[in-house]
């Protein structure tokens, strides 16, 4: 296996009014998470209504961008990438990629931080995760 | 209410193609619920009730009842969880019956993801801007494949799961298919051959992953005087359960999947465990949903089902939970890569005595069938019924 999950041309996203301010903030290099105020906890992906309490009390708040490999696979396609969950330090799991490593070096428990990408229609970039 | 004994299973039929260019869809319903019909003894008028899902084309149920010149409806059903949905039909369908709104109701599936060379498991759909998961997840090349690799992966990591147990599954379900003249793989394989074959996704390999493939079937659920009034065995439903699993806000487990309450609250109706369990249906996308099924189902503990597949605990005859003794998706088929309602299929043919005598349960009185649609590392529904001969 060879490869650093860097090399496959990707869907850009398609943001809609409610998740804008998510993806204008990742244009800008920053990671923000969901959090629902009635109950203090951070959720992923972020939306209108707390997944916590269906409330509207919610608001997006900057993550650290430092998290954990919960789990990963290697897509065996041509060219491969590393598809993972990463939990974040605040909390929640999101589902991204390990990418800017060798494919075989990714453990689940390896410390990670965020890295934005963009996609092969430009626009917002996504955020994906690379060891350190 | 309890809907244990509420209503029978008076008719099944599984599609004999495993690849179908020259037809339709909708003309693959027609034929299995044809077959279904002539199995129960029934006829087209004889039905008030239709359940389809996702992979009914049109309008389901009104595209669908225009086809099959069904026209004497009075309830209809298109709940659509994935693969597990024809199982979800059938709880639906024994509500429907117990409450009156129907006596007969039909079940389809059908589909042709194979002639129309669908890439299914390995390839990531266009973004769909509308489902709110798309933008944060098909940017990040989600595929099915993706999804159970990293629930296998998480599994390993955990309890020490290895492939070569994750193999004996595949194995298992290859020593049923040989007997299977309809199975798309009747070669016996070994361990060695599963964990040799090229990675898909690790730790998935090719012959950790089911086949892909034409076809569908049907089931016909009546109220059990009827079913009894007929000339075939009497399949009767004892316990149904569902449930839903999401990613809940970040804070989903990935080594367990919604079969832990779908199996939990199926048994508490049918007021049995899974010791009394003499045949299981369990969904087969990959070998690792049926091990962490088996868990979650209550056949052995959580991080046990490891040991609990090897070295042949899951063939006929041999294991002590023989399973999806057609071949199953690993083997068989997955008609419109959703597998369900085949497995309920298998599950009447062992209750009935029917299935192939190299495979048949001896005695089989008590089965269980479970499926999961959707992803099992993102969203996915669950599925649990458990069916009794009369």
């Amino acid at each position: 296996m060879t490869g650093t999950g860097m090399d496959r041309v990707f869907q850009s996203p398609i943001p809609d009014p409610t998740t804008r301010p998510f993806w204008d903030a990742a244009a800008e290099g920053r990671l923000l998470v969901g959090r629902c105020r009635d109950t203090g906890r951070h959720f992923f992906p972020p939306r209108g209504a707390s997944p916590f309490t269906l409330s509207p009390h919610v608001e997006l708040v900057a993550a650290q961008g430092t998290g954990t490999v919960y789990s990963f696979t290697v897509m065996r396609t041509a060219p491969p990438y590393a598809p993972a969950m990463v939990e974040l330090d605040e909390g929640p799991r999101l589902f991204t990629n390990i990418v800017d490593c060798a494919l075989e070096e990714i453990r689940i428990g390896l410390r990670v931080r965020v890295v934005f990408r963009t996609g092969a229609e430009g626009g917002p970039p996504v955020p994906m995760f690379t060891p350190g | 209410m309890s809907l244990n004994g509420r209503a029978c299973i008076a008719g099944a039929f599984e599609h004999p193609t495993r690849k179908a260019p020259d037809t339709s869809t909708a003309q693959l319903h027609a034929e299995v619920a044809y077959g279904a019909l002539q199995d129960a003894g029934l006829t087209l008028a004889d039905v008030d009730g239709y359940f389809c899902a996702g992979d009914a084309p049109g309008m389901g149920p009104l595209s669908m009842a225009e086809y099959l010149g069904l026209d004497r409806l009075r309830h209809v059903d298109s709940t659509d969880i994935g693969g597990s949905s024809y199982l979800a039909h059938v709880a639906h369908a024994t509500a429907a019956i117990a409450l009156g709104r129907c006596d007969v109701a039909l079940i389809t599936l059908a589909g042709r993801p194979r002639s129309e060379g669908q890439a299914t498991g390995t390839a990531t759909r266009r973004q769909d801007p509308a489902i709110p998961d798309d933008p944060f997840e098909i940017p990040m090349g989600r595929t099915v494949a993706a999804a159970y690799a990293m629930c296998a992966m998480r599994h390993m990591h955990e309890f020490g799961t290895t492939g070569e147990q994750l193999a004996w599954i595949k194995v298992a379900a290859s020593h049923h298919a040989q007997h299977n003249p309809h199975a798309m793989l009747r070669k016996v394989v070994t361990v060695e051959e599963v964990v040799n074959s090229p990675l898909v996704a690790d730790p998935l390999h090719r012959l950790d992953c089911c086949v892909i493939s034409d076809g569908g079937g049907a089931l016909v659920v009546t109220r059990p005087e009827i079913a009894r009034s007929l000339k075939r065995p009497v399949v009767t439903v004892r316990g149904t359960g569902e449930a839903v699993k999401t990613h809940a806000g970040g804070y989903n487990d990935l080594t367990f999947s919604g079969a832990r309450f779908s199996g939990a609250r199926a048994f508490a109706e049918a007021g049995v465990t899974p010791a009394d369990i003499d045949y299981a249906s369990i969904y087969d996308s990959f070998t690792i949903t049926v091990l962490i099924q088996l868990e979650d189902l209550g056949f052995c503990a959580k991080g046990e089902g490891g040991r609990f597949v090897a070295d042949g605990n899951l063939i006929s005859g041999v294991g002590k939970l023989p399973f999806n003794t057609d071949g199953g998706g690993l083997c068989n088929n997955h008609p419109a890569n959703r597998g369900g309602i085949t497995k309920v299929i298998e599950a009447v043919r062992q209750l009935r005595g029917e299935a192939h005598p190299a495979v048949q349960v001896k005695d089989c009185a008590l089965a269980l069938a479970h499926g999961t649609g959707g992803l099992l590392g993102h969203r996915h529904g669950s599925a649990t019924l458990i069916l009794e001969r009369a």
